[in-house]
């Protein structure tokens, strides 16, 4: 076996320094820009970011497809969630009447909406799949009003990075960024195929997110809150997902 | 047995060449590793949802095109079997793009480098005498008489392994990206056309499991071609470089 050149050891020492360095450039680049998922550490953490990096670079502002009202689907599959609890009961009464959002952390104006302020905002329909994790999926019709009508009334602060929400259902909740909470097809969702949105699907009020899995489509929300870090929610790795081992940005 | 005259000639002619490069040596494990790694997760997350659709839309509530008879991870999964496998669908989908990450970006250097080294035109391609019915005969046939492999075969791809890696170079890996991308919901928000070319979601996720199959397919035979051409030859002749013939001095 021929030894290795001197000609051939620079030049792989060369190839090899201009790799780390390239490597050190793109993750302050990354980090610069907010390429780095909360969950981005760790033994996935690579993939990860990978994965929300190029989706963010590449669908920023795409649409989710939308379907014509042939293909939504007659037999929409509900996953079953834990039986209602006691807060929950309490508001079902009156068509969930008591119903509140709260809005708080950077926004200039922290507050609640009924249900019924949300049906005089601008309200948004849209036919859309949803895709669980699992492999499954179905289309309905799905009519709310977008986020970013919301968080225009709260008045967002500049430095948000982040929107955390909550479901009635403590220890349930997601977070999304910006570039998704203010994506015009992200919903609080009220209707579903012309009718109220039924409880099994998340009534009265579910966060739908169709650039993501279901998963992210948090039913029974309550509560919304803007930040600039997901540091100090939970364990920090941006939402009960990936505490639960599931991936924080589930675009794929 | 005029056989090994017509293959065509291979880049270790020159004995003392290795027979595989070491561009093709470290892909080949890296592919290796990335492949298994997709395997195992795969399966863990069909248990999940062991049932495949055809079109665009699919759930319990729906007529499946056909079903896999295993037990589900989810109860909400009608299987028959009446209980269910543990839930190990988060950490294989986390590990399922990673190793697709390192498939596709070996894929991309082994891709240039087949390109400019000229490997792909002068190993892989199979050369005029190689692309008729009676090359392919004469391989198949000398594989059936479990015939030793002849010299050229030390230094050069025949026939049938150079329609059956062109394959999967070409036609099976590009399509299990392919198909594997149009289940993401964030890349067909950006390519929409991904997702409908194949025929819609419920369709890409089964053609996913199909290609698949055929890879697993094609493993199963490289792997028993290996054990039967010699498994410690070609095994360091993968890792070293060096066929065992081609190592003595001549």
């Amino acid at each position: 076996m021929s030894i290795i050149s001197r000609r051939r050891l620079i030049t792989t020492g060369l190839a090899a320094t201009a790799g780390l360095a390239g490597l050190g450039v793109a993750s302050r680049v990354a980090r610069r820009y907010g390429l780095i998922p909360p969950d981005g550490g760790g033994l996935y953490g690579v993939g990860e970011t990978l994965d929300y990096a190029v989706q963010r670079l590449l669908t920023r502002r795409s649409l989710a497809r939308e379907f014509s009202r042939g293909m939504i689907s007659k037999t929409p599959f509900a996953n079953p969630v834990a039986p209602a609890n006691e807060l929950f009961k309490g508001l079902q009464p009156n068509g969930f009447s008591a119903w509140r959002l709260a809005v708080d952390g950077m926004v200039a104006h922290p507050g609640s909406f009924s249900l019924a302020d949300l049906k005089t905002m601008p309200i948004r329909s849209q036919i859309t799949e949803v895709v669980c994790e699992e492999g499954w999926s179905y289309i309905a019709e799905w009519i709310g009003t977008p986020l970013h009508e919301v968080l225009k009334e709260a008045g967002t602060l500049p430095q948000a990075r982040y929107v955390v929400y909550y479901s009635i259902e403590s220890d349930w909740w997601e977070s999304i960024d910006m570039a998704d909470a203010l994506h015009p097809q992200t919903l609080l969702t009220l209707g579903m195929n012309d009718g109220d949105l039924p409880v099994p699907f998340g009534g009265p009020l579910r966060l739908r997110v169709p650039r993501q899995l279901g998963y992210k489509s948090v039913k029974y929300i309550t509560r919304l809150t803007v930040t600039d870090s997901m540091k100090n929610f939970g364990k920090g790795l941006g939402s009960a997902s990936p505490e639960a081992g599931y991936a924080w940005y589930a675009g794929i | 047995m005029c056989y090994s005259a017509r293959v065509s000639a291979g880049p270790l002619q020159n004995p003392k060449a290795p027979r595989h490069s070491a561009w093709v040596r470290v892909t080949h494990w890296l592919t290796v590793v990335a492949f298994i790694a997709l395997l195992v997760t795969g399966v863990e997350i069909v248990v999940s949802h062991p049932r495949f659709y055809w079109g665009e839309t699919g759930n319990v509530t729906m007529r499946p095109w056909f079903t896999i008879p295993i037990p589900s991870s989810r109860g909400s999964v009608p299987t028959g079997y009446g209980f269910e496998m543990p839930d190990q669908n988060g950490w294989s989908r986390y590990l399922h793009f990673e190793a697709a990450w390192l498939l596709v970006l070996t894929a991309l250097v082994y891709g240039i480098y087949i390109l400019g080294s000229g490997h792909l035109k002068r190993n892989l391609l199979p050369g005029r005498a190689d692309r008729t019915w009676r090359a392919y005969r004469d391989v198949m046939m000398r594989y059936l008489r479990r015939a030793p492999p002849d010299a050229a075969e030390a230094h050069a791809y025949n026939a049938v392994q150079r329609a059956a890696y062109v394959m999967v170079i070409f036609i099976l890996f590009p399509l299990v990206i392919w198909t594997g991308l149009a289940l993401s919901p964030g890349f067909d928000s950006a390519f929409p056309m991904a997702v409908n070319l194949l025929g819609g979601r419920q369709s890409a996720r089964t053609l996913h499991f199909f290609v698949s199959g055929f890879l697993v397919l094609f493993l199963v035979v490289h792997v028993t071609m290996i054990y039967l051409a010699g498994f410690r030859s070609r095994m360091r002749a993968m890792i070293t470089g060096r066929a065992a013939h081609s190592q003595e001095r001549p």
